[in-house]
């Protein structure tokens, strides 16, 4: 536990010394500023964050593996990973320390956005219930992601190469739904429940960024269902295993 | 320093087994990166505080041992155990006994000396309280002084050394492993550097490696030479030293007309192994007239000056006379053959 600390809080002073956290959060509120804007200047607009919402799951599938891309390629390039490896430390402490210190970024940026909610509360009469569910899922929407992302860069020294694997695997899941048409019923059927959320039909004035068949979408409408919560553990369960089990796969080759 | 220096001698006679302990126990360690062989059958044995280089040429297998005996990569065949641990079973107790600087020096280019340093004594295990204490002590030792609150990545390489020898350091580990520690910079720094790690020595079982002859036998009590992923030679430096001294090159360029006068000549003094023409400077010599020679001595103090003699007495022109060092792959063919020679 104390060393989980120990790493996070490295990560995260390193974060915050790097202009990488300032660049990512200033293009996520321009970004979902732009769609929350877009979604409450119509003359009849509903006073609700959803706007937000879809540009944050649409945009975090590239901010999240941005965010995490350097936290184990970079220890990799510099060869820092020998030294934290043949340290006291366990695989899964450094994995779910550095886990934890992009978490903590995403969670700050995430708290920057609060004044929409504000502005919402001061020029109309938002539904406060789908506000607090939609937080809820986006935070659990980006601990999936930046699991995903940590993956990504515990797969080679480069970081570049961790940002568009990690990027390409959310995609993936993003457009699941497509493919999953395409495929007969019943795969379609498990295909179908792996989507991860977004929607690539952004600019849609129905749905923004947010598949409907998805696990988000509930999320957005205020409900919370135990399925959408259990899927966005499992994401990021199974992909910081997969992440402590490729560090820990040095030590049988 | 009294107990270390019975404790080598004690090696030296060979009854070393009652006042020893064994800290390192290496057991028919190979170690396989997919078929190809990097170490291949090895055994040794080092006790606490003992003083060991790893000498060899690049590829031989010096950083894959050190990598096993740092639990980063796990042997493919035999065991290993260190201060009593399984190198496999026990890793977690084990990487607490030991400091490593691995052959890259890797530091985070973006945190400040003291920052790293505390980090890293912190991920081995060390209260805050004992970090205070312990790191104003590890910048004095490392002189670091001057660039505590450098950004490591601003350091100049001896000093990126010396920052990475503080954290191996830092926690006061029973086992130093150094893996070239004086590659990439500057001889002064070399110096420098050699001078801190022998100071190191005394309170540490310190392994450290190097391609480099000299510097082995400067800092270590014992040499480990290893080639192609075996071990060829174990034994103390000066043993060593007299082992590889056993012929030394000449290379001679004289102006005769009679190569056969010449090399008689120079056989019938004492102290010469073997006289023969140079073939490499045969094709690119321009001129006829000189004939070079490549002569194989004993060690004598004075074998330069009595060749240089003779050739001048018998009226040759002496052109050029000078000792060729040994390469280290000589070294290391002197050191195969020797040992082939004993089975």
């Amino acid at each position: 536990m104390k060393n989980i600390f120990l790493i996070a809080n490295k990560e995260l002073k390193t974060y915050i010394a790097s202009p990488m956290a300032y660049i990512v959060s200033a293009s996520f509120l321009a970004v979902t500023g732009f769609f929350f804007v877009a979604s409450v200047s119509d003359a009849f607009a509903e006073a609700s964050i959803r706007g937000f919402l879809a540009g944050a799951v649409f945009f975090l599938i590239f901010l999240s593996p941005a965010i995490t891309m350097r936290l184990l390629s970079e220890e990799q390039k510099l060869g820092t990973l020998e030294l934290l490896l043949t340290s006291p430390l366990k695989e899964t402490e450094i994995v779910i320390g550095k886990f934890l210190a992009a978490f903590s970024i995403i969670l700050l940026m995430f708290s920057l956005t609060i004044y929409y909610t504000i502005i919402l509360l001061i020029y109309g009469v938002p539904d406060i219930g789908p506000i607090f569910t939609g937080y809820l899922g986006l935070i659990l929407y980006a601990a999936a992601t930046l699991s995903v992302g940590l993956f990504a860069s515990a797969l080679g020294p480069n970081q570049l190469v961790s940002l568009v694997v990690g990027s390409g695997i959310l995609t993936t899941l993003t457009f699941i739904d497509f493919i999953a048409d395409r495929l007969t019923p019943n795969i379609a059927k498990i295909l179908n429940q792996l989507q991860l959320g977004g929607s690539f039909s952004v600019f849609d004035q129905q749905s923004f960024g947010i598949s409907e068949g998805g696990h988000f979408a509930d999320f957005a409408r205020g409900i919370i269902s135990i399925g959408d919560i259990t899927y966005y553990f499992s994401i990021t369960l199974i992909f910081l295993m997969l992440t402590i089990l490729i560090l820990e796969s040095r030590r049988w080759r | 320093m009294f107990w270390l220096s019975s404790l080598f001698c004690n090696r030296f006679y060979n009854f070393n087994q009652l006042s020893n302990i064994t800290m390192i126990k290496v057991n028919n360690l190979s170690k396989y990166y997919g078929d190809y062989p990097a170490v291949i059958n090895i055994s040794f044995e080092l006790n606490k505080g003992d003083i060991v280089g790893l000498l060899g040429p690049n590829g031989a297998g010096k950083t894959t041992t050190m990598r096993v005996l740092t639990g980063f990569t796990p042997p493919t065949e035999g065991d290993v155990t260190i201060g009593g641990f399984d190198i496999i079973k026990n890793s977690l107790e084990i990487r607490k006994l030991i400091g490593y600087l691995p052959e890259s020096v890797p530091l985070y280019q973006d945190m400040e000396v003291t920052d790293y340093l505390e980090f890293m004594g912190k991920i081995r295990g060390m209260s805050n309280s004992k970090i205070k204490k312990r790191l104003p002590e590890v910048i004095e030792i490392i002189g670091l002084g001057e660039y505590r609150n450098v950004l490591v990545g601003k350091l100049s390489k001896g000093y990126r050394q010396r920052t990475g020898i503080a954290q191996a350091i830092l926690h006061e580990p029973k086992i130093l492993i150094l893996d070239e520690p004086t590659i990439g910079i500057d001889p002064v720094q070399v110096i420098e550097t050699r001078g801190l790690i022998k100071e190191l020595g005394g309170n540490h079982t310190l392994i450290l490696s190097s391609h480099i002859l000299p510097e082995v036998s400067m800092i270590c009590k014992r040499v480990l030479v290893i080639h192609e992923g075996k071990i060829v030679a174990d034994d103390k430096p000066s043993v060593l030293s007299e082992k590889l001294k056993t012929s030394e090159q000449i290379e001679l360029s004289i102006k005769a007309k009679n190569i056969n006068e010449i090399l008689k000549e120079l056989r019938n003094l004492n102290f010469i192994v073997d006289a023969r023409q140079s073939l490499t400077n045969q094709e690119t010599s321009t001129s006829d007239e000189n004939i070079n020679l490549i002569v194989e001595v004993k060690p004598e103090n004075n074998a330069q000056e009595i060749i240089a003699k003779t050739i001048i007495e018998k009226g040759w022109g002496l052109i050029r006379l000078n000792s060729i060092p040994m390469t280290l792959e000589e070294i290391f063919m002197h050191v195969t053959t020797d040992e082939k020679q004993k089975k």
